[in-house]
């Protein structure tokens, strides 16, 4: 009985979330068609008064952040040398490249004239952060696809392309670590010129530092976060050690970032309650549970002695940090407009339809390039996910074994 | 020589002749139904506001080192020599951030069209631009637009103020506002209460993006330096730690 209920299960799920991708899929379609056909009036509820709602926000802000793991584990690896992350810098490169060609995507939607979006790379501007932006993400781009690339010529067996890519991987992982370094500080920079429109509890002449550093923690949260669902979704086992040290990481990278958030709050003589009980201060108030209560858990070897509670605080993470940055593009944007924004269903729908196709790319990615196991590399210690009673006992001997074998 | 505009709203009658003639400028219909929005958009360039018996006039204030065109990644908003900060359609992407960062609100979007552009006054750069007056300043009936010299209009505000200190709230709006702009105004009260926010930083508002962008170069050659100085320093170490083992 048990194992035929086991048995059905899983295609029955695999039948609800098909039909739940195709569902976003359809209203993404008919968005599109109506953001392109009538324009960004007929499918945004933006306005004069409110001119960049969560196509900002949350496509380009937080996604731009979301896939800074690539640039992270690729440093981490090649530059730092820390060889036993080796196993998961191709999942981390290929989601940062979906990542980066989804928010390209999401652009041009959000550009009135998406057609003219190469203009920044002919026209000059270099008094403007956005011009500096666009290059970084561009330049940006081209290295991920280069670091990307050894994985393609190792499905198809192009040997000197990937002695060649080889030879120059150093060099291009060093030029996207600081290309990722303009850009993810940058975006916090975009926000300097809006003193007295942006609202004091995230207006900061320290901005671009805090957006940089909470990029680098976000993007280490992002490969737990991956590692965790490939693992379940492929059957693979998930590369424990690995993660672990990835949620170590994370918790200092948090801790620093939040440390600044704090100091920056000081200096600049702004408590968050003295702005009353209003919508800012009880969303900056979700903002900063979601991102220090998984940090400080983190620091807890209780915490980081199961797989199941890293993820999870690796997720609440990733939520704080998306509720960071729309906190800056939308909730803090508002009270000086002097409107309110809620977002059209379009705006969701269009957002929706990205993330499911993401998703199934980097679904098909895996299916038929070898994302995980670079051939030559040693294979990453791991547990299997299916067993999650096995997969603790089996990570608390291990993190036992690390306490005292080490 | 940069043009600029004085507006004195203690003389403005709210004839709304100033909105017909920019609306003819820029070949927009004008009505009754438009006339009676009291707000810019992308279909009406200049409003003019009523607070009770006084009048306000809402345009863009044309500034001196706008935040617009510093933020445009094209370049398609230009501040002029002449005075007037001008817009090519041709190279704007349509990414609204001369939108977000105006202090005033000013850049107006066709957000029914799919094939849009910004709106916004350019001081009828076409006339000022060859020493000529704006046709707000031309249609209004009361002289309570007019144009001139910047220095000009600032002499002649001051000395209004100085004249009748009874009829003027003692200050020049646009004298220092985002470092300064090429509209003036000049009200019988404080100017939060005739429309105009008061809350705009008194400063250069581009220096603000400047003191981050300007280290640029800096992160590029100092981060090269410093990444490759780690790789060098890392791979070393592994090489020894694997002769050591061998």
């Amino acid at each position: 009985m048990q194992r035929q209920s086991n048995s059905l299960a899983p295609s029955w799920r695999r039948l609800i979330w098909r039909g739940v991708f195709w569902l976003i899929m359809a209203a993404g379609i008919w968005s599109t068609w109506v953001r392109f056909s009538q324009g960004l009036g007929a499918s945004t509820n933006l306005s004069d008064r409110f001119p960049w709602g969560i196509w900002v926000g949350f496509n380009v802000l937080s996604g731009v952040g979301l896939a800074a793991g690539g640039f992270t584990i690729a440093g981490a690896v090649h530059i730092f040398h820390l060889e036993r992350y080796r196993a998961i810098v191709r999942p981390a490169t290929l989601t940062a490249f979906l990542g980066y060609l989804a928010v390209v995507s999401a652009l041009v939607f959000e550009l009135g004239k998406p057609w003219n979006i190469w203009h920044p790379l002919i026209m000059w501007n270099p008094h403007s952060v956005m011009f500096e932006v666009c290059w970084c993400v561009t330049l940006y781009l081209t290295v991920l696809f280069l670091e990307f690339l050894p994985i393609a010529s190792d499905r198809m067996g192009w040997t000197r392309l990937r002695g060649w890519l080889r030879k120059i991987m150093v060099p291009v992982v060093i030029l996207g670590v600081i290309l990722s370094t303009l850009h993810q500080s940058s975006l916090g920079s975009m926000y300097l010129i809006m003193e007295g429109k942006l609202h004091p509890l995230w207006y900061s002449p320290l901005l671009p530092v805090l957006f940089y550093l909470s990029s680098i923690a976000v993007g280490l949260a992002m490969t737990i976060f991956e590692s965790w669902h490939s693992a379940k979704a492929f059957g693979r086992n998930l590369p424990w050690p690995l993660v672990e040290g990835l949620s170590r990481a994370l918790a200092v990278a948090g801790a620093v970032y939040l440390a600044l958030r704090i100091v920056d709050l000081k200096t600049r003589h702004i408590a968050p309650w003295q702005f009353g009980w209003t919508t800012e201060t009880l969303l900056f108030t979700v903002e900063a549970v979601l991102l220090s209560v998984p940090v400080l858990l983190l620091f807890a070897d209780w915490t980081r002695r199961s797989p199941q509670r890293v993820y999870v605080c690796a997720s609440a993470f990733l939520l704080g940090f998306v509720a960071n940055r729309m906190n800056v593009a939308v909730t803090g944007m508002e009270r000086s407009s002097g409107v309110t924004y809620t977002p059209h269903w379009m705006e969701w729908s269009s957002t929706l339809m990205l993330i499911a196709g993401g998703f199934a790319v980097f679904r098909l990615a895996v299916r038929y390039l070898p994302v995980y196991g670079e051939p030559g590399a040693p294979a990453a210690e791991g547990v299997q996910p299916s067993e999650a009673a096995d997969w603790r006992r089996r990570a608390d001997s291990r993190v036992a074994g690390l306490a005292h074998g080490d | 020589m940069a043009r600029a505009v004085l507006y004195d709203s203690t003389l403005c009658v709210g004839c709304r002749q100033c909105e017909e003639a920019c609306s003819a400028r820029w070949k927009l219909p004008y009505n009754q139904q438009i006339a009676a929005e009291e707000q810019t958009s992308s279909h009406k360039l200049t409003a003019i506001r009523t607070h009770g018996e006084r009048y306000s006039r809402k345009l863009c204030m044309n500034c001196l080192e706008p935040a617009c065109a510093s933020v445009c990644p094209v370049g398609a908003l230009e501040k002029t020599t002449a005075g007037a900060v001008v817009y090519d359609e041709g190279k704007c992407v349509g990414c609204r951030y001369c939108m977000v960062a105006c202090p005033f609100q000013v850049p107006a979007y066709e957000w029914e069209r799919a094939i849009p552009k910004i709106r916004k006054c350019d001081l009828c750069s076409d006339r000022t631009s060859k020493g000529g007056i704006t046709r707000c300043s031309e249609a209004c009936p009361t002289n309570a637009t007019i144009t001139g010299e910047r220095g000009d209009l600032i002499r002649e505000a001051q000395q209004r103020i100085r004249s009748k200190p009874s009829e003027y709230y003692g200050r020049v709006y646009g004298l220092e506002e985002a470092g300064g702009t090429s509209v003036l105004i000049l009200g019988a009260v404080p100017f939060d209460q005739l429309g105009y926010n008061t809350n705009v930083p008194k400063k250069v508002l581009p220096e603000l993006t400047w003191a981050a962008l300007q280290h640029v170069p800096d992160i590029v050659s100092l981060g090269g330096v410093l990444l490759g100085g780690v790789y060098w320093i890392t791979r070393r170490r592994e090489e020894v730690r694997r002769e050591e083992r061998a």
